[in-house]
C-alpha cells in the first residue's frame, strides 16, 4: 500500500486517513473517483480516520468532501493541516 | 450463490428466525414474562421499561411496536402478558390477525404466580408446535432487510456503508424490501433523499417528516455536538453531523424512495423496494422500530465499533476500519478494511456481505446472535402522563 489516505471526489478539501500519518512526512492520497493520486506534505500528525486537507481553505469558507459542503472553516487551514472539530464546525446545527 | 431457506408465515410473509415471544405490554409484567422463559427455555422474553400512563401518538407508536414484533416473520407464536385486561387483549389481537398462535394473559385478578403456571403451559404448547415448523426454499427478493450504521467514522463513509449500497440495490433489483431511516442523521444530505423520492407526494412527505423532527430537536435548544456527532464519531474523525450524513447516506444504494413510513409502521400497499421510516439514529430503537415494521434482517456497518444486537431480528455487523476489526473480532461478521488498503474492490466487498447476508438467512448466528445481544428499546416521543 503506498497511499496513506483517500479522497472521495476530485475538487474535495479533505481527505482521509488509512493509516496514521505523522507530522511532516510527505504522503500520497489517492482519489476514488478517477484513481488519480496527489502528494501532500503534512503540517500536522492525522490519525487514521481523521482529515487532511489537501487545499487551502480561508475562515468561514465552505469544506467540501463527497462534493458537498460538510461545514465551514473556522479561522481557515492549510493544506497539509490535520482538519477536525478544532477547525471545522457544522453549518446546520 | 448461496440456495435461500426461511419461514414461510400464514399471512405469507417470509422469516429466518423461528423464535416464541414472551412479550410484555407493560414494564410491571417483566417479572412474570421472565419466569415464563425461566419455565419454558426454548420461549423468547423480550423485557422493556414502558407501558402504563402512555397516551396519544406516542401510546399509538407502543402498540404498533408491540404488535409488529409479534407479527415478523421470525416469530412463530407469542405469549402476551400485561397488567390489565383491555391493553392486554389490543395487543394480542393485534398479533393474531397474522394467523400465527398467541395467547394473551392478564396479572389483576390473578397475580403472578397464576399467570406463570398458565403461560408456560401455553408456552410449552406453541414451542412444541414451532418446533415442527420447517425451512422452505424462498427467494432473495421475498426478503425484508433494514440498514442502519452505528458509532461511524470516516471509514464509514469510505467502506462499509458503500459496501452496503451494493447489496441494497440488489436486493431492491431482487424484489426485495429494503428499510432505511435516522431522519436526524440525514442532515447535510437529506437532499439527495429527496431527489430519490419516487414522485412529488412522497417528496413532500419526505421533506415535511425531516423538518419536523429536526424541528423538535431545535426547539430543544441544545448544542448537539457530542451528542449528533456522537464522541465515538468524533474520536473517529467525523467532524459534523453533514460529513456523518454523507456517510451514512451511502448505504442506501442508488433506487428510488418508494414511500415514507412511520415509525413502526409496514409498508401499506404491498409494494416492494426501498423506503425510508421516520426514526430515531439511536441503533436499539431504531433496530426495534424496523424489525416491528416487519424487517427479518439488519445489515449495520460501523466504524468505532458498535456492539448492538435486537432479540428478533438478527443484526449483521461489518467494518471498514482495520483497528476495530482487530480489536472487537468478536462483534464484526466481516471485516472490508481492505476497501482502504484498496487490495478489495467494492464489488468483491459487496459480494462478500452478500454471501454473509444468505448465510444468516439460512441459521448462521450473527455475533451478536452468538453474544447474547438482544436490545429491545422502544421508542417514546413524550413524558407519560
Amino acid at each position: 500500500m503506498n497511499h496513506k489516505f483517500l479522497i472521495h471526489k476530485q475538487g474535495d478539501h479533505v481527505g482521509v486517513a488509512v493509516v496514521d500519518i505523522g507530522s511532516g512526512e510527505t504522503v500520497r492520497g489517492v482519489f476514488m473517483d478517477d484513481d488519480t493520486t496527489i502528494e501532500i506534505n503534512a503540517r500536522d500528525s492525522v490519525p487514521l480516520g481523521h482529515k487532511i486537507a489537501i487545499a487551502d481553505v480561508p475562515g468561514d469558507a465552505s469544506v467540501i468532501e463527497y462534493g458537498i459542503q460538510i461545514g465551514k472553516a473556522t479561522g481557515g487551514f492549510g493544506a497539509g493541516a490535520h482538519v477536525h472539530t478544532h477547525n471545522l464546525r457544522s453549518a446546520r446545527w | 450463490m448461496v440456495d435461500l431457506t426461511g419461514f414461510r408465515r400464514e399471512n405469507g410473509n417470509v422469516g429466518v428466525r423461528n423464535h416464541v415471544l414472551v412479550l410484555p405490554v407493560d414494564d410491571l409484567s417483566n417479572a412474570a414474562c421472565s419466569a415464563v422463559g425461566a419455565l419454558v427455555p426454548a420461549t423468547l422474553p423480550i423485557p422493556h421499561a414502558y407501558g402504563r400512563l402512555q397516551y396519544g401518538e406516542d401510546l399509538e407508536i407502543h402498540f404498533r411496536t408491540l404488535i409488529g414484533t409479534g407479527v415478523n416473520a421470525n416469530v412463530a407464536g407469542v405469549i402476551v402478558i400485561g397488567i390489565e385486561p383491555n391493553w392486554t387483549a389490543r395487543v394480542a389481537e393485534g398479533i393474531a390477525a397474522s394467523g400465527k398462535p398467541v395467547e394473551a394473559f392478564s396479572i389483576e385478578g390473578h397475580g403472578d404466580l397464576e399467570v406463570i403456571r398458565r403461560a408456560a403451559h401455553a408456552a410449552q404448547r406453541i414451542v412444541q408446535h414451532a418446533s415442527e415448523i420447517r425451512r422452505e426454499p424462498i427467494e432473495l427478493g421475498e426478503l425484508t432487510v433494514s440498514i442502519k450504521c452505528g458509532e461511524s467514522d470516516t471509514t464509514t463513509g469510505l467502506a462499509s456503508c458503500p459496501t452496503v449500497g451494493v447489496v441494497v440495490d440488489q436486493l431492491v433489483d431482487a424484489g426485495a424490501t429494503v428499510f432505511f431511516g435516522e431522519t436526524p442523521e440525514l442532515t447535510g444530505g437529506e437532499q439527495l433523499i429527496a431527489a430519490r423520492c419516487a414522485t412529488d407526494e412522497v417528496r413532500d412527505r419526505f421533506t415535511a417528516t425531516y423538518r419536523r423532527y429536526v424541528g423538535a430537536i431545535e426547539a430543544n435548544g441544545a448544542d448537539l455536538l457530542g451528542s449528533q456527532p456522537t464522541q465515538g464519531n468524533i474520536a473517529g474523525g467525523l467532524s459534523t453531523i453533514e460529513e456523518k450524513a454523507l456517510g451514512n447516506i451511502e448505504k442506501t444504494g442508488t433506487r428510488p424512495v418508494l414511500d415514507v413510513l412511520g415509525p413502526a409502521e409496514a409498508p401499506r400497499n404491498g409494494a416492494r423496494g426501498l423506503y425510508f421510516m421516520d426514526s430515531s439514529s439511536a441503533a436499539a430503537e431504531h433496530i426495534t422500530l424496523m424489525c416491528a415494521g416487519g424487517a427479518v434482517l439488519h445489515i449495520f456497518p460501523t466504524g468505532q465499533g458498535n456492539i448492538v444486537g435486537h432479540p428478533v431480528e438478527p443484526v449483521i455487523k461489518l467494518t471498514g476500519n482495520p483497528n476495530t476489526a482487530r480489536t472487537m473480532v468478536e462483534h464484526i461478521d466481516l471485516d472490508v478494511s481492505g476497501l482502504l488498503s484498496r487490495e478489495l474492490t467494492l464489488e468483491g466487498a459487496g459480494a462478500r456481505l452478500r454471501e454473509v447476508l444468505e448465510r444468516t438467512a439460512n441459521g448462521r448466528l450473527t455475533c451478536a446472535e452468538s453474544l447474547g445481544h438482544r436490545e429491545f428499546s422502544l421508542t417514546r416521543l413524550y413524558a407519560s402522563a
